[in-house]
């Protein structure tokens, strides 16, 4: 008789999701669903709102990664006025994404994975949290907040306040950058460097501990999508779109994100909220791509800062053409922090950052617009279309959060197939499988967020809806 | 009572003996002397209507509250500006101003910058125990410079009388009724319609909220009123 096992909430993750897994007649793991369990609902409701409005509105829909949405909104709302903003108010914008790329990678990294890193996927729930390890280890549970806090004050340096603001406006920035900001900024930059590197060098030598989750935790060939500049190098705020294959193939490069739609398709399933996007010439079934910090560093040509440069080229020895467990995310996203502080460094350093030209004004040009960003978690598309007056008749969000579903679902189903066998379930098994999810970071849109454990209910259900066995954690 | 001038009342507001003109309201008087009484639908250069109830005042001999803002001052008259009870009142006008339309603060082009925002923060109004309706209303987008979005209009009639009073065009009105009153642009056109309209852009300044506002502005717009009286006293002398 076949069984069904429910991981209910899921923890550690930005929002609300639940995990199914379908166990056969012999116990084993037949299936596995990843559900997000929330409409937002947010495409639908702004329609008849005024464009302008949308890197606000759109904003909203989280309070991780307000600036990612403002950003490919704001470039939305550029591409209906039909403008090409000033070099500076890009590069402000570009400054701002990379502090929110920082911030965001540092809270995954260490508020949400580095308990399972640090005390282990076995280590008892009540103490697997931040605050156990602050307790074991509180240099890094230091640097953890401290790259936080480097991230967000520059967010709110820029934009004046930390989580949704403002300051990005359609046609560039609302204000520019005074002398003093910048030197607040670049003050911060050599401690947040020894933060990372010093992290990065603690997460190089425990990563061989990890050899059977590297090994199980979604680790498949797949497909990897991602923004790269002019000469291929990471690139988070603009470029085109370059896809890669599982061995490091282009297939292709310099694509005009303006195109997405070509090359994008989404279909939906009854048991989640969440879409799935997909890569239309290989067909919904096997046109599934990873995005993300993985997905970036395995298709970019190069970092295009120094040190990080060197960090790539030490990542790319684990794969032969690209590095295609998920459970190397959490590697990826300490790279493109120290890539990220580099960046900025440099941005800072050009005089003309303190431009006071930061702002293109016109009138609505087009009657639709596309905004392709790279959030921390992967390409973000905003696409709108407006009636005369500027209202929104149409729109439509890919979420990079999106992009990683088949793949987040093929990961747990390959995960539990490995580690949960029906008759014996211990939390440690259940933990790993929530733990695969948590390499991909997945955002799903909500404010909700777990500092250590939240209740977890597992149940064993026969076909016939009876309950067999139940865990309960609290 | 001076004798040298025999138009002046004496009164007391929260025990402050006062002096006004007797061609003065409660609420000049108040405000002259430097107390505080909340209004929402008065503006100093336009006239007033009474219609928010913000500003209602307790007087003695009379169990009726009084809007201050259309309530002239009488000789011996004994006015209570706060009370509990006048509290409990304005926070529920507050409320029910919220619940009445769809007020999202955090994506308001008015943002920090929006007289009902202030009241409702100087009332320390955490929460709205009214259900909220969600009407669904319109935005009319269709002039060049401006726009207007009923969603969050508490019709004040500020627009209405500026645009009457001052610039001289009544483009603005209201109609239906009750709760289904709306303000319009000549017999309900679209705004760019307006064969009347002036563009002169005195509606926006005036409006409390972020209901009426200048396109290409996104948030925290600071609006400008001190014209207002200038201008008025300026028409005034000329008439």
């Amino acid at each position: 008789m076949g069984r069904q096992i429910l991981i209910d909430p899921v923890t550690r993750l930005e929002g609300h999701a639940k995990i199914t897994l379908h166990l056969d007649d012999e116990g084993a793991v037949e299936a596995a669903h990843f559900h997000v369990t929330q409409l937002r609902g947010f495409e639908k409701f702004c329609e008849g709102r005024r464009f302008f409005e949308m890197p606000y509105l759109m904003s909203r829909i989280c309070g991780i990664c307000p600036v990612s949405h403002l950003i490919a909104s704001a470039k939305t709302c550029d591409a209906i006025l039909a403008v090409s903003i000033p070099e500076t108010a890009a590069n402000l914008r570009r400054v701002m994404n990379l502090a929110q790329i920082i911030q965001s990678h540092a809270l995954s990294f260490f508020y949400l994975s580095s308990p399972d890193l640090l005390l282990g996927m076995e280590a008892d729930p009540g103490e697997r949290n931040l605050f156990g390890v602050a307790a074991a280890h509180p240099a890094l549970a230091h640097d953890g907040v401290g790259l936080r806090q480097f991230g967000q004050q520059i967010i709110e340096s820029l934009g004046g306040r930390r989580i949704h603001p403002g300051w990005v406006v359609p046609g560039g920035v609302a204000e520019p950058l005074t002398a003093e900001r910048r030197d607040r900024i670049l003050a911060g930059i050599p401690e947040a460097l020894s933060r990372v590197q010093r992290t990065l060098d603690w997460f190089k030598r425990t990563i061989e501990s990890f050899r059977e989750e590297i090994r199980t935790f979604a680790n498949f060939p797949s497909m990897f999508l991602g923004l790269v500049g002019p000469n291929g190098e990471l690139e988070t705020y603009d470029g085109k779109l370059r896809l890669r294959g599982e061995t490091g193939n282009l297939i292709h490069d310099q694509l005009d994100p303006q195109r997405y739609a070509e090359f994008i398709g989404e279909v939906s399933e009854p048991w989640t909220y969440m879409k799935f996007p997909y890569y239309k010439p290989a067909g919904s079934e096997h046109g599934f791509y990873r995005v993300g910090p993985l997905a970036r560093l395995n298709i970019v040509s190069r970092c295009g800062t120094t040190r990080a440069d060197q960090e790539l080229a030490e990542f790319r020895e684990m794969g032969r053409g690209a590095v295609l467990s998920s459970f190397h995310y959490h590697y990826a996203r300490l790279i493109e922090i120290l890539h990220g502080i580099e960046r900025i460094e440099e941005l800072l350093a050009d005089p003309k950052i303190l431009s006071k030209d930061v702002r293109a004004v016109a009138e609505p040009n087009r009657r639709e617009g596309i905004g392709v960003a790279e959030a921390p978690r992967g390409t973000l598309i905003h696409h709108y279309k407006i009636d005369d007056e500027g209202l929104i008749t149409w729109a439509n969000l890919i979420i990079a959060t999106g992009h990683n579903n088949m793949a987040m679902n093929r990961g747990i189903l390959q995960a539990a197939r490995h580690y949960v066998s029906g008759d014996q379930i211990s939390e440690g098994m259940l933990n790993r499988v929530e733990a695969v999810i948590r390499t991909f970071d997945p955002c799903l849109s909500c404010s909700t967020h777990a500092v250590g454990q939240m209740p977890m209910l597992v149940q064993v259900v026969a076909r016939d809806g009876t309950l067999v066995r139940e865990l309960r954690r609290n | 009572m001076n004798p040298a001038a025999p138009d002046v009342k004496t009164l007391r507001i929260d025990g402050v003996d006062v002096s006004a003109r007797a061609d003065q309201t409660v609420l000049e008087a108040a405000r002259e002397k430097g107390l505080s009484i909340p209004t929402l639908c008065h503006l100093d250069g336009l006239s007033d209507v009474g219609a928010c109830r913000l500003c209602l005042v307790e007087v003695k001999g009379t169990s009726k509250l009084m809007p201050a803002c259309v309530t002239r001052v009488e000789e011996g008259m004994e006015v209570t500006t706060q009370s509990d009870r006048l509290l409990k009142y304005r926070r529920m006008i507050l409320e029910l101003l919220f619940a009445e339309r769809n007020h999202v603060c955090s994506v308001c082009v008015a943002n920090g910058h929006c007289d009902l925002q202030w009241l409702g923060q100087a009332h320390g109004l955490t929460h709205v125990q009214f259900p909220y309706r969600y009407p669904k209303l319109s935005v009319d987008a269709s002039h060049m410079r401006f726009a207007v979005d009923h969603n969050r209009c508490i019709l004040c009639t500020r627009c209405v009388r500026v645009c009457d009073e001052v610039e001289g065009a009544h483009t603005w009105d209201v109609m239906g009724r009750g709760i289904e009153s709306s303000v319009i642009t000549d017999l309900q056109q679209p705004w760019g319609e307006s064969d009347t309209c002036t563009s002169c852009g005195k509606c926006v300044q005036v409006c409390p909220t972020g209901a009426l506002f200048e396109k290409g502005r996104a948030r925290s717009v600071v609006k400008d009123r001190d014209f207002l009286p200038y201008l008025a006293m300026m028409r005034e002398g000329k008439r």
